[in-house]
């Protein structure tokens, strides 16, 4: 098994005509995603994709002529908070934000209206999630994961690559893989995701790749030290050096008023029974030590 | 992007909160111009002035930046030693002007994103005119929460109870008031934050000399979200170029996300987190990051010219590292961009370069017919560029 996304995905991408859409949907499609549907208004009709992928007006009827039940997005800022609210229109109830740059109070309406509607939506801007030799959906490049048990959850993009791609190397296979934005106001956070992976039996093993600001690693540390007590978990948290008061280029990363300090989360993580990092390439050789023999 | 205390003003005024009247003055002239008004103004209780430096960090009045004046002579005087400091190394350019007020209660009143629960959040207290951080620590039970529902707003009854719970006294309906202003304020503006500290009673000459007690929000913090500046054209010219460094403007040209810190080894980085990581392993390494840069996703090599240039303005660089993990990044168009940045540059500063992930094989063949220094992992590119920084071979 995975969490979020695997064989039965069948994919719509929203902006699939777009040069970002087109691009990562052909990456999706060789790693083996079913993209079932694009949607463009006005572009229904046409295909998408070299004529494989049919492209419909609406999400609405994307899901009704293929049976669609999960989405992509790659509009641009100015309409991807309106991209996510006709997911959840349509009843869709897995959602994938690629978007970067939304203000934040666009989004502050729409997770609630996820929330209402009983969906899950990942981002926005971030970078997706694999499901290794299932499915990718989104932007992560499909060729440094390997297949496996160890759930990789991150606030990053490249941060992530770079955490996958030592697994990789050293013979640890992924179950899924997944990046939750940078931005102050996600869909899902590391909670939410750590409560995935405790209720799917491949995942036998957890690493968690945090950043400073905020308190969402404190808030998964928390409840992991409770009910994720006896699976091998490491993490990286990123910015041990970055200075106070300065937003370190993701909206959320910054520290203020001494809170969101990295310091603050390697404490609570540790507390937690996670061994901390002090680099993405030591955290395979730390999962062993941790006890995983996957 | 961080606005000035005379600005925010404005924006509250302009969803018509409750300010005292100010000027902004540039010159002690015009301070002192300024505070003639205020001084022969009847309300004025004090028959004072209040001149503040205009910069944005905290803590100006512990550093000299905020001070009271009785005359025009005073106030120009004062105003002259303001506008001479440098602020936690900001210059001081503006000075506000405004009536000194007579203040009978200090409040504290912001409206927040609460990244947990995905909404808006008030935090107000009755323990105002102090940070709230500190009231936090000290006095944790004077602080009242208030979510906003993220699809009605703040309704009146929410305001109400918020006025309430913080302690307005008398002036209970002029704090809720104020409470759904900052909101108008905060979501007209694409606002992070909206900060009323103090929010006062201050007592005014009335119409027959008679103390009148009013609330009024003295001070203001307003931090606006830089995704949303695209929609809000006036916001521009309320960005403070003074607080800028040059950098700072050449990377927004270039889309670039720049910020110098005080080591040597200048890094050039895609993505925040990476870029982040890749500054704490230099420093695990043993060396200091000269900056953070981050040039984005899909870099073409341009930026990656206009990146290497402004690492390179730095004269403390004594080495580079580029670390970069191809994704919607391409490896081959990084290297070409390295290659032609090295080609015009005017000072040679050795580089490590780490090209992983997409296009990584074309990268390092060019970079290799370049003869460039390149490193395997993040960590060998730390430990490399810290032995070029000090001039050793790693």
């Amino acid at each position: 098994m995975s969490i979020l996304i695997d064989r039965d995905t069948r994919l719509v991408v929203q902006g699939i005509t777009g040069r970002e859409g087109e691009f990562h949907s052909l990456a999706m499609q060789a790693y083996g995603t079913n993209i079932v549907a694009g949607m463009t208004p006005g572009k229904g009709g046409q295909t998408a994709l070299n004529g494989t992928v049919p492209v419909f007006d609406t999400v609405a009827e994307a899901v009704a002529e293929t049976g669609a039940n999960t989405s992509c997005i790659f509009v641009p800022a100015a309409g991807a908070p309106d991209a996510v609210l006709e997911s959840v229109a349509a009843g869709l109830k897995t959602i994938f934000c690629i978007t970067e740059g939304i203000p934040a109070l666009d989004m502050i309406p729409v997770v609630e209206e996820v929330r209402l509607a009983g969906a899950r939506l990942i981002g926005p801007n971030c970078p997706g999630a694999t499901s290794p030799g299932k499915a990718k959906v989104g932007i992560i490049p499909g060729s440094i994961h390997r297949e496996g048990r160890v759930g990789v959850v991150s606030r990053s993009g490249t941060l992530t690559y770079e955490a996958v791609q030592a697994m990789t190397d050293a013979g640890l296979g992924q179950s899924t893989c997944i990046g939750i934005g940078g931005d102050p106001v996600i869909g899902t956070q590391f909670l939410d995701v750590l409560q995935l992976f405790r209720d799917d039996p491949e995942t036998e093993a957890l690493v968690l790749i945090g950043e400073i600001g905020g308190a969402a690693e404190e808030e998964a540390a928390a409840w992991a030290s409770e009910h994720l007590r006896d699976i091998p978990k490491v993490a990286f948290i990123a910015g041990r050096t970055a200075p106070e008061g300065k937003r370190m280029g993701h909206a959320g990363a910054i520290i203020s008023g001494g809170s969101g300090t990295a310091a603050s989360k390697v404490t609570a993580l540790e507390a937690a029974g996670f061994r901390v990092a002090g680099s993405p390439t030591e955290l395979p050789a730390l999962l062993r030590t941790a006890g995983y023999r996957g | 992007m961080k606005i000035h205390e005379a600005d925010a003003k404005a924006l509250l005024v302009a969803q018509g909160l409750p300010v005292p009247p100010w000027e902004v003055a540039r010159t002690p002239t015009q301070a002192r111009a300024a505070a003639v008004k205020f001084l022969a103004d009847p309300a004025n209780a004090t028959g004072k002035v209040v001149i503040k430096a205009q910069v944005l960090v905290g803590g100006r009045g512990k550093a000299g930046g905020v001070k009271l004046a009785g005359s025009a002579d005073d106030a120009e005087d004062v105003a002259a030693q303001i506008l001479a400091l440098e602020i936690k190394g900001l210059p001081v350019r503006r000075v506000l002007v405004g009536p000194a007020a007579e203040i009978v209660t200090e409040y504290y009143l912001s409206v927040l994103l609460d990244r947990s629960t995905k909404r808006l959040m008030f935090i107000g207290s009755a323990e105002g005119g102090v940070e709230i951080e500190q009231v936090a620590k000290d006095n944790p039970g004077a602080i009242v929460y208030e979510h906003v529902d993220p699809l009605l707003g703040l309704p009146d009854y929410a305001a109400r109870e918020l006025a309430f719970k913080i302690g307005f006294g008398a002036h209970w309906k002029a704090g809720a008031a104020i409470a759904k202003g900052l909101l108008k304020t905060m979501l007209a503006n694409d606002a992070d934050l909206v900060e009323i500290n103090p929010l006062a009673v201050i007592s005014e000459h009335g119409a027959q000399g008679t103390p009148v007690e009013r609330l009024v929000c003295l001070d203001a913090k307003i931090t606006l979200d830089d995704s949303a500046l695209a929609r809000h054209p006036g916001h521009e010219a309320l960005r403070d170029l003074d607080a800028e460094d040059p950098a700072d403007v050449e990377a927004r040209r270039y889309d670039l996300t720049f910020i110098k810190l005080d080591g040597d080894i200048g890094c050039m980085v895609n993505g925040a987190g990476l870029a982040m990581t890749t500054m704490d392993l230099v420093k695990r390494a043993g060396g200091e990051p000269a900056n953070f840069l981050d040039i984005g996703g899909g870099a073409k090599s341009d930026r990656v010219a206009a990146a290497m240039r402004l690492i390179l303005e730095d004269a403390n660089v004594k080495a580079i590292l580029v670390n970069i993990f191809g994704g919607i990044t391409r490896g081959d168009e990084v290297a070409r961009g390295l290659i032609e940045a090295r080609a015009q540059q005017e000072r040679d500063v050795p580089m490590v370069v780490r090209i992983v992930g997409t296009n990584a094989a074309e990268a390092a063949a060019l970079l290799e017919a370049a003869r460039f220094e390149t490193a395997a992992t993040l960590d060998e590119a730390a430990a490399k560029s810290v032995a070029a920084a000090r001039g050793t071979a790693a």
